[in-house]
């Protein structure tokens, strides 16, 4: 990329990037809306309730997941990118780690899907009486599951790159990851299953999965004898199932 | 009134937001300035970008509660309204049978199987994997096949929320099939298949399937939303994995046989 000869030239591209980025997010929620209207004036023939606000608030989906991802390509994908290509060839295994750790850990936290999913868990955990139904005990329960989750994920992506430069098979770790599922299943309280099991789906997507294919395919190009096809992938799978294992045993300290 | 209600959801929401992004940019400056020694790339752009991130979260977690999560309740309410199920003049208090659900179990598996196919990720995704088998496996048969997979796992995922059955049962079974499969699939799709798990569900699709499974829980009598609102998400990952580690399967032995065929002739 050139440096800005004209002032208007970044407002120009930005601007034909948030066009992009709107009818990205439309296309997103197309399917959506064909399958609900079927059903609406196909199946159920019923009003829709509070269609008004419910257009309004799609409005905001759209124009909010454009700006998202449009801010992300401006600001953090070109930084983390290149970041991760430099420390997968810098030869430090020490920062690669850390690195590895804290970009899981950091764009968890901030991944919508997320957020949204723990704020709803809060709901229905204080709405079950098993936590305390006022807002500050719900936003400590809706914090402490996406800090366990961004947490697992970071160490999903320090043991998956590993495991990139040990060249083990990724279903070595898929397995342990099931075992690891399952033996926490029978020993966490019911009540955290449900939201343990989707917390690993709802991990992976628009700021995690970009970034975190960057760094395993980066580091798989730099180690001789890997394939960046085979080995660059297998770390968002792992990543999806180490928070199950994490967030059945925040359950148990929480629900114990 | 709901302008002003949206205002202050809308400011409250900012200042949440504002907490989750630091972090992120606190990291990347530190390892770029610190650790790596490089000047920022560009700093005014990346300044833009991260406002832009910044009002983007905000008003799409501002609209999902507004828009999506409603929609997924709503929708889920209203397709198991037992005057919908049983007709008007049917006993409403019985327990009904879980086929009676027949248009929840539909519900399901078209909104995974179309927000499924049309996901960008996937696309991506799937033209690598068609790189990586050179031509054994189609790209559009790749992506037919993890659309497939969703739309199943939250069609199964329904019907066991309106069953209540325990949800560590069915995780279990998917996780032998997918070990069983691991061990005959070609190994080059294996990576690939469990990856396929995780991009499937969308920002998007996420909220609106999380917000379906509750309102299932809610509506349906004696379901408990603790307990069985969750797991569609699950179900929607885990069963993606199947469905390509079966189509590669068929893939190859189809390509075998015909191998078979031309070396016969």
């Amino acid at each position: 990329m050139s440096a800005s000869s004209g002032r208007l030239r970044p407002v120009a591209s930005a601007l034909r990037g948030f066009g992009v980025h709107v009818l990205g997010a439309c296309r997103d929620l197309a399917p959506i809306i064909a399958v609900v209207v079927f059903f609406q004036l196909v199946v159920l023939r019923q009003p829709f309730p509070d269609l008004f606000a419910v257009l309004v608030g799609l409005v905001f989906v759209v124009l909010g997941l454009a700006f998202f991802v449009l801010g992300l390509e401006m600001g953090l994908f070109p930084i983390g990118e290149a970041m991760a290509e430099a420390f997968a060839r810098k030869g430090s295994l020490f920062w690669l780690l850390v690195f590895g750790f804290g970009l899981g850990f950091s764009t968890t936290v901030a991944e919508p899907a997320l957020i949204a999913v723990a704020k709803e868990a809060a709901v229905v955990a204080a709405d079950g009486g098993y936590i305390e139904l006022e807002s500050a005990s719900m936003d400590r329960y809706a914090m402490g599951l996406r800090i366990t989750v961004a947490f697992s994920v970071g160490v999903a992506i320090l043991v998956g790159l590993i495991r990139i430069i040990r060249g083990w098979p990724v279903h070595y770790l898929i397995i342990g990851g099931y075992l690891g599922v399952m033996a926490m299943t029978a020993i966490a309280p019911p009540e955290i299953v449900g939201i343990a099991y989707d917390s690993g789906g709802v991990t992976t997507s628009t700021v995690t999965v970009p970034l975190v294919t960057a760094l395993g395919v980066g580091l798989a190009t730099t180690i001789r004898g890997r394939n960046p096809l085979v080995d660059g992938f297998g770390l968002i799978a792992f990543a999806s199932l180490l928070p199950m294992v994490f967030v059945m045993a925040y359950g148990m300290v929480v629900f114990g | 009134m709901q302008i002003l209600q949206l205002y202050t959801a809308f400011a409250h929401t900012l200042g949440s937001m504002l907490k989750d992004v630091v972090p992120v940019i606190g990291l990347l400056l530190f390892f770029q300035v610190v650790i790596l020694r490089k000047p920022l790339p560009d700093w005014k752009r990346m300044a833009l970008g991260f406002f832009f991130v910044l009002l983007g979260l905000t008003l799409f977690l501002d609209g999902l509660e507004t828009a999506l999560f409603p929609i997924g309740r709503a929708m889920a309410r209203q397709l198991s309204d037992p005057t919908f199920v049983h007709g008007a003049d049917a006993a409403a208090t019985a327990q009904p049978a879980w086929y009676a659900f027949g248009w929840i179990y539909l519900f399901a598996a078209l909104i995974g199987f179309a927000t499924t196919i049309a996901e960008p990720a996937l696309i991506a995704v799937s033209f690598k994997a068609a790189k990586v088998s050179r031509g054994g496996l189609n790209q559009n048969g790749l992506r037919a096949a993890v659309a497939a997979g969703v739309a199943i796992g939250i069609a199964i995922g329904a019907f066991r929320i309106v069953t209540g059955t325990p949800l560590y049962l069915y995780i279990l079974a998917a996780y032998l099939i997918v070990l069983v499969q691991t061990s005959f699939a070609p190994r080059q799709i294996i990576p690939l298949a469990f990856d396929s798990g995780g991009v499937t569900t969308s920002t998007v699709t996420v909220p609106l399937v999380a917000a379906l499974g509750l309102g299932l829980s809610e509506t349906i009598p004696g379901r408990n939303p603790t307990l069985d609102g969750f797991g569609l998400i699950a179900f929607a990952s885990v069963f993606p994995v199947m469905t390509v580690m079966a189509y590669a399967q068929l893939a190859q032995a189809l390509s075998r046989r015909r191998l078979r065929k031309a070396g016969e002739k």
